[in-house]
């Protein structure tokens, strides 16, 4: 049982940081193992931010050691970038182990990423334009407080709160998943996929990726491969209701856009909040309540339903 | 025995005495006719703990900053008091509020309710200005419960008697495992509405989802608009003057009564197709075959 949120405002920006940290924090109690969120900042022209984990959270209680461990692991991806020719304007990090990179690249980012990832230990969370992804161990306030995101602007946001019943209690198996290499494309899912280890198999024959054994990672995968071969969102979404199999919701990011899809047999819940100038959807109705202290009209979409709204 | 005092019996002799406390053979098997209730008695058909309230009496409760247990507690304690109608304000979606009220009582919730409201009742009268999550009216078995605005899946799970309305649309498995009462419904529901239902009547004024009356033992489904398709066992049967006449008194009764009436509903019940039990077990089945 994890929670979900989402959040999306139509032509302006406005802190949704605050706003996705208020949410998930009002669904703390469907799963207080980790928080994660993406979050999509104003898109600037040319320039990239990447956020990536050079450890697990529990590596660093791995005595005295782990931090000369990073220092290599970080002064090799510089190096990387470095060679790839990406200008680095600027670095900084929330947690040792939790870097965020801005730069200029006019080359390939998906080569770049993938030599990036060669090095060990080293996961890319995010990349893009305007996605900035967090995700860490404990719950919203926690991390929020941690990563500093009470306060950014963006347009929209997805996150989750994670009560982990498929695997380990990790960052690499927290969500959201950047949907790899497809720059600012995130997703978060609540529920199970019963076919998994089928798609799974299938997705690495075709060259993708796999970071954990969260089967929501799947849907990352999958929604990135569909985005290759050129189908759109919509698209994506409604496929793979065919195609995957088990109960879930979940939700996926782009640079400018947000889209949802629910299962057939409608077993995951999601209520949908709907005005003229922002949408907002979670979970359970507290999350949506939490910014939005009025009186408001809800509805709960219903089985195989795809819903994309644009920023 | 029921209405002997100790005074009577000690005016009576032996013999009147033992069949006053019903120790005749006749009596302890079950063989008298002897009546044991008294028609003039008083009678009392609640639970014998539950708090008699004054309806006249009507108090609110902000919610502001309390937790849904502080809630459910204020309410208690209001009713202990004799408080019979209680406004609840600003609910916020709050899970599980209203719930295990086995009086009468009304309560008006000006707001929405979150996962499981209202769940476990016997005997209160809701009115809910918002609207409802998952679970709403589970397991509920007497009362009336009236939502203005949507309600999530799984309303009405197990209801076993009362009137549970929503307005609005509401989720999938509407009434799953219904055992009785009747549910109503002012616009769509979603998916294997009726599931597994055993008695009572949903009535669904808008469409229903794919699988509508899954496996379903018993029970009556009236649906107004369009039925995406019905579930295993589910049969389309024709629609009586008497379902017309009790679908017209308890719709108009919600203000829920189409303009173009109740001609148009559509009744759906088990096939009993899958009607396969017996009481033998195995080992006397054998016997027989």
């Amino acid at each position: 049982m994890c929670g979900i949120a989402g959040l999306i405002h139509k032509g302006k920006a406005s802190n949704v940081g605050g706003e996705m940290t208020a949410m998930l924090q009002a669904l703390k109690h469907r799963g207080p193992d980790s928080t994660g969120y993406a979050v999509y900042g104003e898109p600037s022209a040319g320039d990239y931010v990447m956020r990536l984990k050079a450890a697990e959270a529990e590596d660093m209680n791995r005595g005295r050691g782990i931090h000369q461990v990073l220092a290599e692991r970080i002064a090799t991806v510089d190096g990387i970038l470095e060679e790839h020719g990406a200008k680095v304007k600027s670095k900084d990090h929330a947690t040792p182990y939790a870097l965020r990179y801005v730069m200029s690249h006019d080359g390939d980012t998906e080569k770049l990423a993938e030599h990036i990832e060669e090095t060990e230990g080293v996961e890319i969370l995010s990349f893009g334009n305007g996605l900035e992804l967090i995700k860490d161990l404990g719950d919203a306030a926690d991390v929020a407080g941690l990563y500093g995101l009470d306060d950014f602007a963006g347009t929209h946001a997805i996150g989750h709160t994670r009560m982990a019943t498929e695997s380990d209690v990790d960052i690499r198996s927290a969500h959201p998943y950047w949907a790899f290499p497809y720059n600012d494309v995130s997703v978060v899912h609540n529920g199970q996929i019963t076919n998994y280890w089928i798609m799974r198999r299938q997705m690495e024959k075709k060259g993708h990726r796999f970071m954990s054994n969260c089967d929501s990672e799947l849907l990352a995968v999958y929604t990135a491969h569909n985005l290759s071969n050129g189908v759109s969102l919509e698209d994506s979404l409604g496929q793979s209701i065919e195609e995957i199999d088990g109960v879930f919701t979940y939700l996926v990011a782009t640079k400018d856009s947000l889209g949802m899809a629910k299962d057939t047999m409608a077993a995951k819940p999601l209520v949908l909040y709907e005005s003229d100038d922002m949408i907002a959807m979670a979970s359970e109705e507290v999350a949506i309540r939490a910014i939005l202290p009025q009186e408001i009209d809800t509805t709960d979409p219903y089985d195989e339903e795809v819903r994309v709204w644009r920023a | 025995m029921a209405g002997v005092s100790d005074a009577e019996l000690k005016a009576m002799d032996q013999e009147e005495r033992v069949t006053a406390l019903g120790m005749r053979t006749e009596q302890l098997t079950g063989k008298s006719l002897y009546m044991e209730f008294d028609p003039d008695a008083e009678e009392r058909f609640e639970y014998p703990w539950v708090p008699q309230v004054d309806f006249n009496k009507r108090t609110e409760i902000d919610c502001g900053e309390m937790t849904t247990t502080e809630v459910n507690d204020k309410i208690r304690a209001l009713a202990e008091e004799g408080y019979g109608t209680v406004v609840i304000k600003d609910p916020r979606g709050r899970h599980s509020l209203g719930v295990g009220f086995l009086h009468k009582l009304n309560l008006i919730f000006e707001g929405s309710l979150g996962y499981f409201g209202i769940g476990l009742i016997d005997g209160p009268n809701v009115r809910i200005n918002g609207r409802v999550g998952w679970s709403c009216g589970e397991n509920m078995m007497s009362g009336t419960v009236l939502i203005e605005k949507n309600a999530g899946s799984t309303f009405g799970a197990a209801i076993r008697g009362g009137d549970l309305v929503c307005r609005g649309s509401v989720g999938s498995r509407t009434g799953i495992d219904q055992k009785g009462g009747t549910i109503i419904v002012g616009g769509d529901t979603g998916a294997l509405s009726g599931f597994m239902m055993q008695r009572g009547r949903m009535v669904v004024c808008g469409n229903a989802g794919k699988n509508l009356g899954d496996s379903m033992y018993d029970g009556t489904i009236y649906i107004g608009g369009e039925i995406k398709s019905l579930g295993v066992d589910a049969v389309e049967v024709e629609l009586t003057d008497l379902d017309k006449a009790w679908l017209t008194r308890k719709l108009t009764q919600y203000g829920l009564m189409p303009e173009k009436g109740v001609d148009h509903f559509k009744k759906i019940t088990s096939g009993k197709m899958l009607w396969n039990y017996d009481n033998l077990e195995p080992t006397e089945k054998k016997l027989i075959l």
